[in-house]
């Protein structure tokens, strides 16, 4: 598996991703597959009864989502770490758009690693989810 | 009420998890993932995996799968619908695969608080082993809201 990222430089955009508008079907199986099963996601009347009008998404599906859009540009054995900040809660029948660039290359031992900044955006500019990975990069 | 700070340190209960092919393929629907290496295990070997990887953020839900996975919050006083995901990391040193048994460590590495106690952070560092080597380490950082705080702050 050396099969390695070529001709990455700061400021390489990664391709973006839109996701379609959240249905309630989405959290009910993003709430199996992933194993987060708190009803604050599911159940409107949980919502509600702690002062929320609706469900909202999953932070981790967001998170996910962000995950294909590094595994679409880079293969994921090169994938050194990933993090992100919740800034902000997804709404249901959001639709968030994920981007991502490069905004550091160093070299950590016989490694060249690119710093890529991520971000989760809605429609109305809500800025959702920021975070960085680092990739191993050739 | 506000959580104890010795609770700095607490283990939670250790979680032992055999990654399963259809879970796997599962989780990849229920995100829209579209690369066939996720799913398609003849895709996953001709990339050179030797089985469907476990895609970057999957390892988190494993967490859950012990019993009563929220258990500990409401052993600390909190109501699980006023906690919140602040922030979350992975540290990865190696790729796990559809097969692979692995065991997860949690552990209570922080607390602290903000706005006069109207939030309090609480932050998790999970160790995942398989056998004896170490595949990641994964580092949320949970808020719990007082909401009867934020009132008189």
């Amino acid at each position: 598996m050396t099969n390695v990222l070529t001709g990455v430089e700061v400021g390489t955009q990664l391709p973006s991703i839109q996701i379609p508008a959240i249905s309630r079907t989405t959290l009910a199986l993003f709430a199996g597959s992933s194993g987060d099963h708190n009803p604050i996601h599911l159940d409107v009347d949980i919502a509600r009864s702690a002062g929320l009008d609706d469900v909202f998404a999953q932070g981790m599906l967001s998170m996910a989502y962000l995950g294909r859009l590094l595994t679409d540009w880079a293969p994921q054995q090169s994938l050194r770490s990933f993090e992100v900040r919740f800034g902000a809660i997804t709404p249901i029948h959001a639709e968030p758009y994920l981007a991502g660039r490069v905004s550091a290359i160093e070299t950590v031992g016989l490694e060249r690693r690119a710093t890529v900044e991520v971000s989760v955006t809605l429609p109305d500019g809500t800025v959702t989810l920021t975070g960085t990975a680092v990739i191993a990069v050739d | 009420m506000s959580i104890p700070s010795s609770v700095i340190g607490r283990e939670l209960p250790a979680v032992q998890s055999t990654i399963e092919r259809g879970r796997l393929r599962f989780f990849a629907e229920s995100i829209g993932e579209r690369n066939p290496v996720y799913t398609d295990l003849d895709a996953a070997r001709d990339a050179g995996y030797p089985d469907l990887p476990v895609p970057p953020t999957f390892l988190f839900g494993l967490k859950l799968d012990g019993q009563a996975p929220l258990g500990w919050i409401t052993d600390l006083g909190v109501d699980p619908r006023f906690v919140l995901h602040g922030t979350q990391r992975f540290e990865y040193e190696r790729m796990a695969f559809a097969g692979d048994d692995l065991v997860l460590r949690p552990r209570i590495t922080d607390l602290f608080e903000k706005r006069g106690g109207a939030l309090e952070f609480l932050v998790v560092s999970t160790t995942v082993t398989r056998g004896t080597e170490t595949v990641a380490v994964i580092s949320e950082t949970i808020v719990v809201r007082h909401p009867e705080k934020e009132a008189v702050a």
